[in-house]
C-alpha cells in the first residue's frame, strides 16, 4: 500500500472525483460525463432485467404443470412477449456497450470522454423513451403478442399494441447507433499518444467490432419497422399479403439486422472476457491479434448468416444452402477465441474470485450455446429442432450464459474501479455459483424437451414434458435469487464497502491508472502508456499502483519481478 | 515502447493547449474535434443509406418480380417536375458546396448568403412535392389499400382552393407553411422593434426560406399545367361523366369489397387469393367506358394491375422519407445560418458547415436515385 502523502506528490489524490464533484439530480440528468452516463445506463438496464426477469418468472410457474390455468393463453403469449422483448431491446443490447463499455472505453483510450458527450447522453434518453414505448404496450391496456420478432401477417392482424411497440424498439435503435457511432468515433480519434490498434485493450476491439454492427444493421431495422407501422396504419402493401405484399420479405429485413444483433450481444462479452482471463491468470493474453481480428471477422460474417432462422420458410434450397455452410463458418472465429482463452489460462497464475469466476462460468456456457448453434445451422437437423425448446435453449444459453455471464463478471470487475470500494468477495462466488447452477437447470431440460418435439411459446404441453418444465422452473428461481444476491452484493459494497486501492487486481490496461473512483477528467497526470497484457516484462510500481514499462520503473521503488501475484 | 510524459502534474489541462473558443473540453486540438466531426458525420451518412436502402430493397424485389406493374404506374408520375426538383436540389448542392468555401475562408457574409440560397431551393423543392402530391391524392393515386384511380379531380369547397382553382389538399399543404412565413414576419418586425438586429435579419431570411415553398408551388403548378394540364383536365371531365368507382376499400379489408361497387356478374370472377395473379385487374370496366379517351399517360384504370398501388406506396415511402430529410436539412441550415451571422466561422473552425454540407449532398444524391428510379421507367 502507498502512504497517502506520497501518492499526494504523484498524482495529487483527488479530493473531488467523479461521483462527487457535483451535486443534486441535475447533475447527473444532464451530465456529459461518460462514466456518470454509463451508471445511468447501469441502472436503466438493471431495472429492465428486474422487469423482464418477472415476467420469465411468471412464465416458468405457469409452465409448471402441464394443464396449469395460471395464465390465461392470451396473457401467456403476451407475457413471453414482453419478456423477450424487453430482454433483447431494453436489456441485453445495451448493457454491456452502453453501461460498461461507456464507463470504460474512454479510459482504456486514456481519454477524457467519448467523442460526442452530448450524443451520448442523447442515446440514454432515447433508450427511456424507447423503453417508456415498449412497456406503454402494456399500459395502454392493449399488451403485446407477436413475440419479440414483431413477424407479420399476424404483427398486422393483431389488435394489441404492436405499434407502441415497434416504435419502441425503433427508438431503442437509434439510442443503439448513437453509442456505436460515438465508439467508432472516439476509438479512431482519441486514442492516447503512440497507443497503436495493436495496443489497444480486446475489449476495445470487441466494441469497436460491435460498434460496426450497430451502426450498419441497426438502420436496416428501424426502417422495417418503420414500414411494420405504415402498413399496419396505411395497409400500403409491402409487407401485408393481404395487399399484394410478401410477409417474408418481413422476415429476411428482420434478421437482417437480428442475427448481428446477437452478435451485438455477444462481442461487448466476449471483449470482457478476454480481459478477465487475462488479468485474473496475470499471463499475456494468448493469441492478441486472433482474437481482435476473429472479432471483425464475426462482425462481417455474420451480415452473411441471416437466413438459418428462415430454414422453414420456403426460401430456395441453393439459398437455404449458402446460409447454412456461412453460419458454420462463423463458429470458426468463435471458436478461436475460446481456444485462446484456454490457452491463456494454461500455467497461468489463476485467481478464482467472482469476477474470474464468472469469465470461467461464460466460456463453459458459451461452448454449449455455440455448439448447439451448429446443430440448428445444419439443415437436416434445424428442420426438426426449429421452433421447439431446442432453440430457447440455445438462445438462453449465449445470451444468458454468454452476454449476462460476462456483464456480471465485468461488473464485479470494475465495480472497484466506479466506486473505490470492495465487495464480499465470498458472498460474490455464492452469487456465481447460483448464477451458474440455476441457469443449468432451468435451460439443460430445454435441450432435452426441445429435441423431443415440444414447441416453443406453447401454453400447455404435453404430460410427459412436465418433469423437465418442473426442473427448469426450479432453475429459473435459483438463477433469479443468484442475480440477486449479486446485485445485493454489489449495492452494499458501493455503500458500505471498504475502501480499495486504485488498482486492486493489478491489472495492467490504461483505466486502472485512474483513481479510484476516478477524477472527473478520467486522469489526474497523463498515463503512462502500457501493454495491457504484459504481465511479465513490465514491472509493477508499487508506488503508482500499477504496471509501467521496466525502463520507467525507478529501480529503488520498483518491487523485484515478482512471483506469481495471486499466490 | 512509446511512452506519453509520464510524471509531469498538470493539474490544468487547459492551459496546455490553445483551446479556442469551440473547442470542447474533452479535444486536445482543434484538429482532433475536426477528423472526430468528420468521421462521425460520414458515419452517420452510412447509416443514412442503410436506413434507405431497406425501401430500395423493397423497390428492387418488386420490380423485378412484378416489372409490369412498374411500367403501368410510372405514367403517372411527371417527369418535367421530377426534372424541375432534380435541377434545383443540384443546384442547391452547389450552392452549398460554395457555402462550404465561404466557411473555410472565413468569409461569414458570403457563406449566410449562400446557406439561405440552399435553404431557398430546399423549400422550394418541398413546394413542387406538394404540387405533386396533390395532384395526385385528387386522382385517387394513394397506397396500395386506398388506390381508387378516377381522374376526376374533385371541385376545391375551400375558398382559397375556389379561388385559385388548385386542389383542397395543396391548399392543406400549404397551410403550415403560411403559418411559419406569418410568425417569421411578424417575428422580424418585433425583433427590430426591440433593436435585436440579428435575429431581425435571421427573421427575415427565413420568412424568405419559407416563401420558397411558394415559389415552389406556383412554380409547380406552371409547369404542370405547360405539361399535361389541358389534356388531362379534358380527360378528367370527359371520364367524370361516368364516374369510375374503383377499389374503393379504403376501410374495409377484404379484397372482395373490392369490387362490391362494380359490375357484380364480373366481379364474382375475381378471388381473394388471386393477388399474386397479377393478371388480374382492378375492376371490371363496363366495355361502354371505351368512350373515355385514355391515352399512354392516362391509362384506362380497368386495365391496370392492382399492384399499381405498392408502386405507389413505395413512391410515397420514399419521397416521403426523402422530405423528412429536405426539412430536418433545413433545420440544420437554419442553425448554420445563424452561426453565419454570429461570424463564428474562422479558417480553422468551419466543422459544422462542412458536416450539413456533407448531410446535404446525400440528400441530394438519395435524389438522385429516386428520380430516375421512380419517373423514368420505361
Ligand atoms: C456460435 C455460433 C452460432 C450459431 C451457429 C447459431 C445458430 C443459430 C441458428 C441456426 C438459429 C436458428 C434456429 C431456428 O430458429 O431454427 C439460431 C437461433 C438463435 N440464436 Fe444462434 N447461433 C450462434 C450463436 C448465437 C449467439 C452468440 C447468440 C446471442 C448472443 C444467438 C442467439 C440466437 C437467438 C436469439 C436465436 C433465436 C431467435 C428466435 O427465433 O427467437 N446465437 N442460432
Ligand atoms: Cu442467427
Amino acid at each position: 500500500m502507498v502512504d497517502a502523502s506520497t501518492r499526494q506528490k504523484l498524482f495529487g489524490t483527488p479530493e473531488t472525483n467523479f461521483l462527487n464533484c457535483t451535486k443534486g439530480w441535475k447533475s447527473w440528468a444532464f451530465t456529459l460525463d461518460h462514466k456518470r452516463i454509463g451508471i445511468m445506463y447501469l441502472i436503466g438496464v438493471t431495472i429492465a432485467l428486474f422487469l423482464a426477469g418477472v415476467f420469465a418468472l411468471v412464465l416458468r410457474s405457469h409452465l409448471f404443470t402441464f394443464d396449469s390455468k395460471m395464465l390465461t393463453d392470451d396473457m401467456y403469449n403476451q407475457m413471453f412477449t414482453l419478456h423477450g422483448a424487453v430482454m433483447v431491446f431494453s436489456f441485453i443490447i445495451p448493457s454491456i456497450p452502453a453501461a460498461l463499455g461507456n464507463i470504460v472505453l474512454p479510459m482504456m483510450l486514456g481519454a477524457k470522454d467519448v467523442a460526442f458527450p452530448r450524443m451520448n447522453l442523447a442515446s440514454f434518453y432515447l433508450w427511456i423513451i424507447g423503453t417508456g414505448c415498449l412497456l406503454a404496450a402494456i399500459l395502454s391496456g392493449k399488451g403485446l403478442d407477436t413475440g419479440w420478432t414483431f413477424y407479420t401477417p399476424y404483427s398486422i392482424d393483431t389488435n394489441t399494441g404492436v405499434i407502441y411497440a415497434t416504435f419502441g424498439a425503433f427508438i431503442l435503435g437509434f439510442s443503439s447507433i448513437f453509442t456505436g457511432l460515438n465508439f467508432l468515433v472516439t476509438v479512431n480519434t482519441m486514442r492516447a499518444k503512440n497507443q497503436g490498434w495493436f495496443k489497444l485493450p480486446l475489449f476495445v476491439w470487441s466494441l469497436y467490432a460491435t460498434a460496426i454492427i450497430q451502426v450498419l444493421a441497426t438502420p436496416v431495422l428501424g426502417i422495417t419497422l418503420l414500414m411494420l407501422i405504415a402498413e399496419k396504419t396505411l395497409h400500403i402493401g409491402i409487407f401485408d399479403p393481404k395487399y399484394g405484399g410478401d410477409p417474408v420479405l418481413f422476415q429476411h429485413f428482420f434478421w437482417f439486422y437480428s442475427h448481428p444483433a446477437v452478435y451485438i450481444m455477444i462481442l461487448p462479452a466476449m471483449g470482457v472476457i478476454s480481459e478477465l482471463i487475462s488479468v485474473y491468470s496475470q499471463k499475456r493474453i494468448f493469441g492478441y491479434s486472433f482474437i481482435a481480428f476473429s472479432s471483425v471477422a464475426i462482425a462481417l460474417l455474420g451480415f452473411l448468416v441471416w437466413g438459418h432462422h428462415m430454414f422453414t420458410s420456403g426460401q430456395s434450397l441453393v439459398v437455404t444452402l449458402i446460409f447454412s455452410a456461412i453460419t458454420f463458418t462463423v463458429a470458426i472465429p468463435s471458436a478461436v477465441k475460446v481456444f485462446n482463452w484456454l490457452a491463456t489460462l494454461y500455467k497461468g497464475s489463476i485467481l478464482l474470485n467472482t469476477p474470474m469466476c464468472y469469465a470461467l462460468s461464460f466460456i463453459f456456457l458459451f461452448g454449449i450455446g455455440g455448439l448447439t448453434g451448429l446443430f440448428l445451422g445444419a439443415l437436416s437437423t434445424d428442420i426438426h429442432l426449429h421452433d421447439t425448446y431446442f432453440v430457447v435453449a440455445h438462445f438462453h444459453f449465449v445470451m444468458v450464459g454468454g452476454t449476462l455471464t460476462a456483464l456480471l463478471g465485468g461488473v464485479f470487475h470494475w465495480w472497484p474501479k466506479i466506486w473505490g470500494r470492495m465487495y464480499n468477495d465470498f458472498l460474490g462466488r455464492v452469487g456465481c455459483f447460483l448464477v451458474f447452477s440455476g441457469f443449468n437447470l432451468t435451460f439443460f431440460p430445454q435441450f432435452v424437451m426441445g429435441s423431443r418435439g415440444m414447441p416453443r411459446r406453447y401454453a400447455s404441453y404435453d404430460p410427459e414434458f412436465q418433469i423437465f418444465h418442473q426442473l427448469s422452473t426450479v432453475g429459473a428461481f435459483v438463477l433469479g435469487l443468484g442475480i440477486l444476491l449479486s446485485f445485493v452484493v454489489l449495492v452494499y459494497s458501493a455503500l458500505r464497502g471498504p475502501r480499495c486501492s486504485s488498482n486492486p487486481f493489478r491489472a495492467a490496461s490504461l483505466e486502472w491508472q485512474s483513481s479510484s473512483p476516478p477524477d472527473f477528467h478520467n486522469f489526474i497526470h497523463t498515463p503512462v502508456l502500457t501493454d495491457p497484457y504484459d504481465f511479465e516484462t513490465q514491472v509493477y510500481d508499487e508506488e503508482l499502483d500499477t504496471y509501467i514499462p521496466r525502463e520507467f520503473a525507478n529501480p529503488d521503488k520498483v518491487a523485484p519481478r515478482k512471483e506469481p501475484v495471486h499466490h | 515502447m512509446a511512452v506519453a510524459d509520464s510524471h509531469d502534474t498538470h493539474d490544468d489541462h487547459h492551459d496546455l493547449h490553445d483551446h479556442g473558443e469551440f473547442i470542447a473540453h474533452h479535444f486536445d486540438s482543434a484538429e482532433q474535434q475536426f477528423d472526430s466531426g468528420k468521421l462521425g458525420i460520414w458515419l452517420f451518412l452510412v447509416t443514412e443509406i442503410l436506413f434507405f436502402s431497406g425501401l430500395f430493397v423493397a423497390y428492387t424485389l418488386y420490380r423485378t418480380n412484378h416489372p409490369e406493374v412498374f411500367e403501368q404506374a410510372h405514367v403517372f408520375l411527371n417527369k418535367y417536375l421530377g426534372g424541375l426538383n432534380t435541377i434545383v436540389l443540384l443546384f442547391s448542392s452547389l450552392t452549398m458546396a460554395l457555402g462550404v468555401r465561404a466557411a473555410q475562408l472565413g468569409r461569414n457574409k458570403n457563406c449566410s448568403i449562400y446557406i439561405l440560397i440552399t435553404m431557398v431551393c430546399a423549400t422550394m423543392f418541398l413546394g413542387v412535392k406538394a404540387v405533386e402530391y396533390s395532384h395526385k391524392w385528387d386522382m385517387g393515386i394513394l397506397v396500395r389499400s386506398a388506390f381508387n384511380l378516377t381522374y376526376t379531380h374533385p371541385t376545391p369547397t375551400t375558398e382559397i382552393g375556389k379561388a385559385l382553382h388548385i386542389s383542397d389538399y395543396l391548399v392543406y399543404l400549404c397551410v403550415v407553411p403560411a403559418l411559419l412565413l406569418a410568425g417569421f414576419i411578424v417575428a422580424s418586425v418585433i425583433s427590430k422593434l426591440i433593436n435585436k438586429g440579428t435575429l431581425a435579419k435571421f427573421m427575415i431570411a427565413m420568412a424568405i426560406t419559407v416563401s420558397g415553398y411558394f415559389l415552389g408551388v406556383c412554380v409547380g403548378i406552371i409547369f404542370m399545367n405547360a405539361t399535361e394540364g389541358e389534356t388531362g383536365s379534358t380527360h378528367a371531365s370527359v371520364i367524370a361523366e361516368q364516374p369510375l368507382m374503383l377499389l374503393a376499400s379504403t376501410q374495409d379489408d377484404h379484397a372482395e369489397g373490392d369490387h362490391d361497387d362494380h359490375d357484380k356478374a364480373a366481379a364474382a370472377s375475381n378471388h381473394e387469393g388471386e393477388h399474386s395473379d397479377h393478371e388480374e385487374h382492378f375492376g371490371s370496366h363496363p366495355a361502354d367506358g371505351g368512350e373515355a379517351s385514355f391515352d399512354a399517360h392516362h391509362p384506362d384504370p380497368s386495365t391496370l394491375s392492382r399492384d399499381v398501388g405498392i408502386f405507389f406506396s413505395i413512391y410515397y415511402c420514399m419521397t416521403g422519407l426523402h422530405a423528412i430529410h429536405i426539412i430536418a436539412g433545413i433545420i440544420a441550415l437554419a442553425w448554420l445560418y445563424w452561426r453565419s451571422l454570429l461570424g463564428h466561422w474562422r479558417t480553422d473552425y468551419f466543422g459544422p458547415v462542412d458536416y450539413v454540407g456533407l448531410y446535404w449532398h446525400l440528400v441530394d444524391l438519395i435524389w438522385i436515385y429516386l428520380f430516375p428510379l421512380l419517373y423514368l421507367i420505361d
